[in-house]
């Protein structure tokens, strides 16, 4: 420091202005170096997207076509997870299990999907659900297709579900160890009934009134908790208080049971059913996974512990 | 011959899923049945070559040594997947713009529906109606069902078939399902879809729905037909015939089953026994009250003041 001072001068020593100016060219200087580089750099890695943080941050391992990430692919995925990461050679051909569960599934999803879009323009009131429909037919942009696209799938789910237990019964696919899963799944049968029962009522059209009004007159008929059931009056039952009018609010089909058909309907069986639908996948894995195509047994060997594959 | 009428029953939006299921049914029973027969072959092929039968891989698809026994999900399985939620969407696409959802007039409690029909899925429900008072077709049917469905896999004790299709294996299991599946709840269905005209009478299909048809029939009950007057009477008689049904009944099906079907027979704990026979008897009255009504315009087997059967 002192040395720097002794001629009571500057010195070398460079000015302030001589300082911004070199350091402004050095950072144009970088610019037309390093940003070429990068950007060429930039462009290399877009070549393989697999690469980038964003993509490694979602994906968890890489996308190569070997076995170990074909099998990740899998496992590494809450959706696909349900899967198990390989499964018997003839299980994936079409003849065996008809893809009807995974069909069932899938309409389940597009009824959710279409179904919410639905309650955007529907109140379950009586003056204005019938009104809404019409509404739905005539002005909602797709309103039309969407109100048609719920009904139809809601129909091919039924089918779908009974298909999938005809096939299950052929197989045989009910025998030990899936016989609760065989239960959850007629829960959920009854439950997609009961679902499609509810939606029925909802456009508030004779169709929809009369259908229910013929469905829950059975009620009336149940054995002591329905008025006119067996053993009915001697349980004290009017129409005022048995199962028909707790099913409807009230004792006829009016404003009350379209409210309750709503919520039913949009709410609480789709929530009991999914929560049976996550049990019947989880089963499905841990009773370990879709039952065939099994080698076939001999009689001999029937009353045998079964043969591990 | 009126096709309109014949053509308005089947292009009424909510028949058309009934009308597509079907052949879908005839198509999926015919693929069962296809495997099923591939696999009995294979099976009577082994039962008789025991050498054969140590060797074979036990499938009657194609296997040769050196392939592998399991495929990856992805893409084997996913892409399957992937290709019927494609098919689905576009199935339903069409049908939705195609075919519109039926909207009546508004609800109205005053004009009443001829016919008034459940949704198609309950249909053979609501045919149970004509012979059956409600609490026993609206209630306890499908009540049993529901249950008779669940204990399914805990009274089929036969270990066979378990993941493969086969009939020889299986012939009590998948004849009484049958019976159950296609006769009594498809067959019924069909019947209320296409047959039960206005005030739910009979017609024919390409008969005219007449409004003003009335049918003169004189139903009788079974106690008249053998001149028992008395309340007490007619009570004792029904419930001794009622009675004799499952007795006799289920003496009918024991000697059968422990004839034909011995393995079984001597699997079954008494509990299981007894739960297959009740079940298998109570299915196989709804026929014969059927066969008592429109043979023999009977209506009631047992009547007493709480209930009547």
């Amino acid at each position: 420091m002192a040395e720097d001072n002794s001629n009571g001068k500057n010195g070398n020593r460079v000015g302030l202005l001589q300082r911004v100016k070199a350091g402004v060219q050095e950072d144009v200087q970088s610019l037309k170096t390093d940003m070429p580089a990068k950007a060429k750099e930039q462009v290399e890695g877009l070549k393989d997207p697999t690469k980038t943080q964003v993509f490694t941050s979602i994906f968890r391992h890489k996308h190569d076509d070997t076995p170990r990430n074909r099998a990740l692919g899998v496992l590494s995925n809450v959706f696909l997870h349900l899967h198990p990461a390989k499964i018997n050679r003839d299980a994936v051909r079409y003849s065996y299990t008809w893809g009807m569960g995974g069909i069932t599934f899938y309409l389940f999803i597009v009824l959710t999907f279409t179904g919410v879009l639905l309650m955007f323009y529907y109140h379950p009131t009586k003056v204005q659900a019938f009104r809404d429909v019409l509404y739905l037919e005539h002005d909602v942009p797709f309103g039309k297709l969407l109100r048609n696209m719920h009904r139809w799938a809601a129909h091919l789910m039924v089918i779908a579900v009974w298909l999938h237990m005809f096939r299950v019964f052929l197989t045989g696919s009910y025998k030990k160890p899936r016989e609760f899963n065989w239960n959850i799944g007629v829960l959920l049968l009854v439950f997609t009934l009961l679902l499609s029962f509810t939606g029925y009522l909802l456009p508030d059209d004779q169709l929809g009134f009369w259908a229910v009004t013929v469905g829950t007159n059975m009620a009336r008929a149940t054995p002591m908790l329905g008025h006119e059931g067996p053993f009915g009056k001697m349980m004290g039952m009017t129409p005022y208080n048995d199962v028909r009018f707790g099913l409807l609010g009230g004792s006829i089909v009016d404003a009350n049971a379209l409210l309750r058909s709503y919520i039913w309907h949009c709410i609480g069986i789709p929530i009991v059913a999914s929560v049976l639908m996550i049990v019947h996948f989880w089963r499905v894995r841990k009773d370990g996974g879709i039952s065939g195509p099994a080698q076939v047994m001999l009689t001999a060997e029937g009353d045998k512990p079964r043969r591990q594959v | 011959m009126d096709w309109k009428q014949l053509w308005e029953i089947c292009s009424a939006p909510d028949n058309v899923p009934i009308v597509g299921m079907i052949p879908l049914l005839i198509f999926y029973c015919y693929l069962a049945w296809k495997q099923a027969k591939a696999n009995d072959d294979l099976i009577g092929e082994l039962e008789t070559n025991p050498a054969l039968a140590k060797t074979h891989h036990r499938k009657s698809w194609p296997f040769r040594p050196g392939w592998q026994k399991e495929v990856h999900v992805w893409p084997f399985l996913l892409r399957i997947e992937f290709l019927a939620t494609m098919i689905v969407t576009i199935i339903l696409m069409v049908w939705s713009i195609t075919l519109y959802a039926p909207l009546e007039e508004p609800a109205n409690p005053n004009l009443t529906m001829n016919p008034a029909k459940a949704p198609w899925y309950f249909l053979g429900l609501q045919e149970m109606l004509v012979y059956f008072d409600p609490w026993i077709a609206g209630v306890v049917m499908p009540t049993l069902i529901i249950i008779g469905l669940m204990i399914i896999p805990y009274i089929d004790t036969n270990p066979l078939g378990s993941g493969y299709y086969t009939w020889k294996q299986r012939k009590f299991a998948i004849g009484t399902f049958l019976f159950g599946f296609i006769i009594l709840w498809v067959s019924m269905i069909i019947i209320g879809t296409f047959i039960r005209g206005p005030g739910w009478q009979w017609f024919w299909p390409g008969q005219t729905w007449d409004h003003n048809r009335l049918i003169y029939e004189v139903n009788r009950d079974l106690p008249d037909l053998f001149g028992i007057a008395s309340n007490a009477g007619k009570a004792i008689f029904g419930a001794i015939v009622v009675g004799a049904y499952y007795v006799l009944g289920g003496f009918g099906v024991h000697a059968f089953f422990r004839r034909y079907n011995p393995k079984d027979y001597k699997r079954m704990s008494l509990l299981q026994y007894s739960l297959m026979q009740f079940f298998l008897l109570t299915m196989v009255a709804l026929p014969l009250k059927m066969l008592l009504r429109l043979g023999f315009n009977i209506k009631y087997v047992w009547i007493t003041p709480w209930f009547n059967v």
